[in-house]
């Protein structure tokens, strides 16, 4: 941090663009939005074609627990985007600790992720299972569809959460800062994009009955 | 690193956290009403209502958590033909399949 004139040209003068940085990240999402979208296509197809399996289907959820994770993703995406406010505004801990509650909010949503998933095991309803096959080709296709989606899905929670540590770390260490802020956008774009997602899986699996 | 180059500074929109709370309790009131709305015997007005609560949701999040109402009109025009795209990859699919 010299203050010579020597030391601003060889030093001082670092390259940023956080409106590419920004840009970038967005073309990444409409990739994402793209992988998901295909999955959205089949979905609309099949339940075309199978309609009352479907909503067989959709009655073995449990959607007071989708619900409770959709309350979960909604506010940890309130945190992450006020996360951003706090650092715009130089508060460095409350944005440091509002990024800890986005990850805590993250393992909540995968802990319910878990127990809904070995339940819905215990009670032989995963791909290939015998019990599983024995029911309508419908229902197969929805919990084949069920568990690819939900299951890409929480793989990007868990990657949101892996970034997002990654994010806390760099305000810890004055990377991130009140000026130069965009890493944290870019993780929280990620974060709401994840959100996003479900806002879209919750209705078409939980709900639709 | 002197402080002299602000690339965010000029276009920096500080939302303010009461803004946020105002939308996130939006949010959770359509999840609130799109789960009421599933009770109720809708039949096939069902999938219709929810995703219509479904994209007001996906808009909100777009436009205030994630900033595109504060953003430059570039991001917002990739954004709509992003979602445009994806809208026409899905119903032409459908239709395809539909009308086969």
């Amino acid at each position: 941090m010299t203050t010579t004139a020597i030391g601003v040209h060889t030093q001082g003068h670092v390259h940023r663009d956080d409106y590419g940085s920004k840009m970038g990240m967005w073309l990444f999402l409409f990739t994402e939005l793209i992988l998901f979208g295909g999955m959205f296509v089949i979905y609309a197809v099949y339940r075309f074609s199978h309609q009352l399996e479907f909503e067989l289907g959709a009655k073995e959820l449990d959607t007071l627990v989708g619900t409770i994770n959709t309350m979960v993703l909604l506010t940890s995406s309130l945190t992450v985007a006020m996360s951003i406010t706090a650092i715009q505004r130089g508060n460095k801990k409350l944005s440091m600790l509002l990024v800890g509650i986005t990850i805590a909010l993250a393992l909540v949503f995968l802990v319910n992720k878990y127990f809904e998933w070995s339940h819905k095991f215990s009670v032989g309803l995963y791909p290939q299972a015998p019990e599983l096959l024995s029911k309508p080709q419908g229902e197969i296709l929805y919990f084949g569809l069920y568990f690819v989606m939900t299951g890409l899905h929480a793989l990007h929670v868990i990657i949101g959460a892996i970034v997002l540590a990654v994010d806390m770390r760099f305000i810890q260490k004055n990377i991130i800062t009140s000026t130069s802020y965009v890493k944290l956008e870019a993780g929280a774009l990620y974060w709401h994009l994840v959100d996003i997602i479900w806002i879209f899986l919750f209705p078409l699996f939980y709900l639709v009955h | 690193m002197t402080d002299h180059t602000t690339p965010q500074a000029h276009e920096t929109h500080v939302v303010g956290y009461g803004q946020y709370i105002l939308i996130w309790a939006g949010l959770m009131a359509l999840t609130g009403a799109t789960v009421a709305f599933a009770g109720l015997e809708l039949g096939r007005w069902i999938i219709i209502t929810a995703l219509t609560i479904a994209s007001i949701k996906g808009f909100l999040v777009l436009s205030v958590f994630m900033h595109l109402r504060f953003e430059d009109r570039t991001f917002r025009l990739f954004a709509s033909v992003s979602g445009l795209v994806l809208l026409i990859f899905i119903v032409l699919t459908f239709f395809d399949y539909a009308f086969r």
